[in-house]
């Protein structure tokens, strides 16, 4: 069993109100930070751990923590982005689900180490059931004193709220995150200026995902340290991954990072081996956007060395022959699946959610998503391949947000590894594998 | 119907908006958009019509194109009416993988529509939508706030047949209005 | 403040701190000015979105000499001291550019032979500039049903490019906008969203900033090809603006009342509206001179010495 760090106490009956939360430790982290800590300190300990953005970009959060404009004389702000909508991830509407307080606490402890006084949990609309979670729990955190006016007895005083978003992937970027907080569009922003100098009301602020905020709360509680000792390299702790897919155990598992992906597949603990009795043909290890890779390249790196749950380990390769950590959706397929189906419901969701602001997604994605559409039918040509793959090359680093990426490396993963199935689409003029 | 009514929230649904637009800064009243827009969709039958984006305005002392452009960037919000209980169908990958157009296809049967149609009766109208992190209970369709998960067809005619005794319109806040 | 260097194609410039790459280029001026479809200067937050801007920057500055992972937008990236840019001179950005010139026109009706833009069209210059020859696609094009935004102008959506020029015209200048973008990715278009007439007396700079045939005045419509009419800088007293347009004529006739725009289309001044379509007789006007269209495009191929 690997060590839980979030999810410990998952079985707890009424582990999501606050008093059986508080019985089983919970709130310790707060009360640490807020008596015996200075703001800064709580930011060292998270550099420490060597805690990266678990929403998918991986980027150092101490870092980033670091970069806010404390000689702004404006207020500052933490969002937590809940916006959960790459396909394939699920993580984090479990964990605001099953330990709501989980949040609520890394929010405390987090703004405190920001000096925010004013915080924002962003949730994607469609979560609706889940403000009202949130929303309970917020409650009786300001019922107990750990919200509203000098939480503790101390001079730190807090007011948290949460905010639905209404249907829109995009939002989870996060500058169009703050632009849909601000009641506009979600269009992303232009950077510089980063959110740590202009985010929020053109205010200091900083944009951290649900698990990454919740991951906080171990990390003061037990220091930074012993955090980072859970890991391999640079990729310290556990990690929520969400599984799903043709596989027997589809769920949320958390991991310590370095569990190779091999015994994450086929061990009764985590997803149980692939349904039905199948093979395993491919896997997206990290959510929608990252490159797909085939059974040989997902268990094993280029070089041969077992594929391992890591940031390093997954990208090992690069795009030739690796992939990314992402945001940890697991999606796995057997071996009837239709490649080229697949990536036809991935480009439509990325048609779908593109914001429309800048040209090469704009058009772009809706132009991938209808040649897929006619290949998939049995209406596409050979030229098609290679004009798909042109289209991802070209959209790719070409736009404002990283979405457009998104929507170009799984086009460009799969022609690299699955071509034949390509070829077999078009000279058949139909899907070989549709059921 | 609202047609001849002046718009406006009831008693219950402005308290609740005013406690909404109070949880941003002095100045800042537009971040209450789609808080209110999901508000008004549930206390307007389901749908923003213009008039009711208008009133939205209002509320947030912002233009009303601020409130159209809004609406129509977001698809949880209907600028068009919908039926009382809008079945709206995840399709992405890992329900793709497992069975979504299987279940597509039923509802269309079942219910004699298109995707993007409502019955004759008014009382359902089927949707397609992208990834709504049900992935590892796949496939699911989203009614209301309620997430139907791991659904079968036996499990999508039995909360069919349900939804036709039920009195309430299906919405994402209702409850919340009042709470 | 001292000036900051920047190299541009190998062209060294000074110019002030805060100058973005572009204005950099516009400073040098030729051919390797980058095209600039949504970037209008006078225009606050514009810019960035179009992307045919884009260009390498091989060296950050003096204090950070790294290159940039990434193509940037020449319109809305600073200028650092000792930073090198290449624009024409480097085939990734000229790959790029064709590339988005193909996404740009990939919904694009290229109806040119009957749009009253042709001839001083952006997009046609970026085509001729930067396009294929052949189109890459198969599929159905995106297509609007043209509508009428009030009397004087009239919206063809098909041929939009979303730069977002005159829904930020009708905020900064007008402060009364009822119309902006609607929807959402490749379903985007410019609406009132409800049948409403954008009535104001500035609402006509829109079709100035348009860079295509999204917006024109219908008062000109199909009345001439711009290349036949002759431009005229021109001025009245007018109380609400500068007074100060060019005429469009044909022998005595005025087609078409604009703003006086530079060689990138960017207006010197905006004008009202009662300058733009109710003064259309000479008598109205103190006529200066011929205007020269310095642009190269169709429309600067005028020839005076008939006149």
């Amino acid at each position: 069993m690997g060590k839980k760090l979030l999810l410990q106490h998952i079985n707890e009956p009424g582990i999501q109100t606050f008093e059986v939360y508080r019985k089983m430790g919970g709130y310790a982290s707060v009360e640490k930070a807020l008596k015996t800590m200075k703001p800064d300190d709580v930011t060292e300990e998270v550099k420490k751990s060597g805690l990266r953005g678990r929403g998918g970009a991986g980027f150092p959060a101490g870092m980033k923590w670091s970069f806010i404009d404390k000689k702004s004389e404006k207020p500052r702000y933490l969002v937590c982005n809940a916006d959960e909508s790459e396909p394939g991830t699920f993580k984090d509407r479990y964990l605001m689900e099953k330990i709501p307080h989980a949040l609520i606490e890394g929010m405390i402890t987090s703004s405190y180490a920001l000096g925010a006084k004013t915080s924002y949990i962003y949730i994607r609309g469609e979560y609706m059931y889940i403000v009202r979670i949130l929303e309970k729990a917020i409650e009786e955190a300001y019922a107990n004193g750990f919200l509203g006016k000098n939480i503790l007895g101390t001079d730190y005083s807090l007011e948290l709220y949460v905010h639905p978003g209404a249907g829109a992937y995009i939002c989870g970027e996060e500058t169009a995150l703050l632009e849909s907080l601000e009641g506009k569009r979600g269009n992303p922003r232009l950077k510089p200026p980063f959110p740590a100098i202009a985010g929020l009301y053109a205010c200091p602020t900083v944009v951290n995902n649900v698990e990454t905020i919740a991951a906080v709360v171990p990390i003061i509680n037990n220091g930074g340290d012993e955090y980072a000792k859970i890991g391999i390299g640079k990729s310290t702790g556990t990690k929520l991954i969400s599984a799903s897919g043709h596989i027997n155990k589809p769920g949320v598992y958390e991991i310590e990072l370095g569990l190779p992906v091999e015994e994450f597949i086929y061990s009764e603990e985590y997803c149980g081996g692939i349904w039905k009795g199948r093979k395993l043909k491919a896997v997206v290890a990290g959510g929608s956007s990252v490159p797909i890779l085939p059974t040989n390249l997902i268990l094993t790196t280029a070089k041969g060395e077992p594929r391992l749950m890591t940031y390093e380990s997954l990208s090992d390769g690069g795009f030739a022959t690796g992939t990314m950590l992402g945001s940890g959706g697991f999606i796995v397929m057997d071996e009837t699946a239709s490649i080229v189906e697949n990536l036809y419901t991935f480009a439509r969701f990325y048609h779908h959610e593109s914001c429309g602001q800048c040209s090469p997604c704009r058009e772009g994605t809706g132009w991938m998503e209808k040649i897929l559409h006619r290949i998939e039918e049995g209406r596409g040509s050979m030229k098609d391949i290679d004009l798909l793959a042109d289209i991802a090359k070209h959209i790719e680093g070409n736009t404002i947000c990283p979405l457009g990426d998104a929507a170009a490396w799984p086009v460009s993963s799969a022609i690299r590894h699955f071509r034949q199935e390509f070829e077999d689409h078009i000279k058949l003029q139909r899907c070989p594998l549709s059921r | 119907m609202t047609e001849n009514k002046t718009i406006a929230f009831s008693d219950e649904a402005l308290a609740k908006a005013k406690k909404i637009i109070a949880r941003y800064p002095e100045g800042k009243q537009k971040s209450a958009m789609l808080p209110l827009l999901h508000l008004a969709q549930a206390e307007f039958d389901g749908w923003l019509s213009p008039e009711v984006m208008d009133y939205v305005a209002t509320l947030m002392n912002v233009k009303p194109i601020e409130v159209y452009e809004v609406a129509t960037f977001y698809s949880m919000f209907n600028t068009k009416p919908v039926g009382k209980f809008l079945l709206e169908v995840c399709q992405t990958s890992s329900c793709w993988l497992r069975g979504s157009n299987e279940i597509v296809n039923h509802i269309k049967k079942r219910l004699n529509i298109e995707v993007g149609e409502t019955t004759d009766d008014g009382l359902f109208t089927l949707k397609t939508v992208e990834c709504l992190g049900s992935c590892g209970t796949a496939p699911m369709l989203q009614c209301g706030a309620d997430f139907h998960e791991n659904l079968t067809i036996e499990k999508v005619d039995e909360l069919i047949d349900a939804l036709k005794n039920k009195k309430e319109r299906s919405s994402y806040l209702k409850s919340l209005v009042n709470s | 403040m001292s000036l900051v260097k920047v190299t541009i194609d190998n062209i060294e410039v000074e110019t002030e701190p805060g100058t973005t790459i572009l204005q950099a280029a516009r400073k040098i001026g030729g051919k390797g000015v980058p095209p600039a479809m949504c970037f209008y200067t006078s225009l606050e937050g514009s810019g960035g979105k179009c992307r045919t801007c884009l260009v390498k920057v091989t060296r950050g500055s003096d204090k950070d000499p790294r290159p940039m992972p990434k193509l940037v937008p020449s319109c809305r990236t600073v200028v650092q001291d000792g930073m090198v840019v290449q624009n024409i001179t480097s085939p990734e950005v000229l790959q790029a550019r064709r590339a988005i010139t193909g996404f740009l026109l990939l919904n694009h009706p290229l109806d040119c032979p009957i749009c009253d833009q042709a001839g001083e069209c952006y997009l046609q210059d970026l085509s001729y500039d930067h396009g294929l020859a052949e189109t890459q696609t198969i599929e159905e094009r995106r297509t609007f049903v043209p509508i009428d935004i009030g009397d004087k102008i009239k919206l063809h959506m098909t041929r939009c490019i979303l730069c977002y020029r005159c829904v930020m015209v009708a905020d900064q200048l007008t402060g009364q906008r009822v119309h902006g973008v609607l929807n959402r990715g490749d379903h985007c278009e410019i609406s009132t969203f409800i049948t409403r007439a954008i009535d104001n007396d500035f609402s006509g700079n829109m079709i100035d900033v348009c860079p295509v045939g999204a917006l024109t005045d219908r008062t000109f419509r199909f009345s001439s090809r711009v290349w036949l009419t002759k431009p005229f800088d021109a001025y009245r007293d007018c109380h609400k603006c500068s007074g100060k347009t060019v005429l469009w004529m044909k022998n005595d006739q005025i087609l078409r009342v604009t703003g006086r725009k530079d060689k990138y289309g960017e207006l010197e001044s905006f004008i009202c509206n009662d300058c733009r379509f109710e003064q259309k007789n000479v008598e109205d006007w103190v006529i200066e001179g011929p205007r020269i269209i310095e642009r190269h495009s169709v429309i600067s191929q005028n020839h005076y010495e008939q006149m």
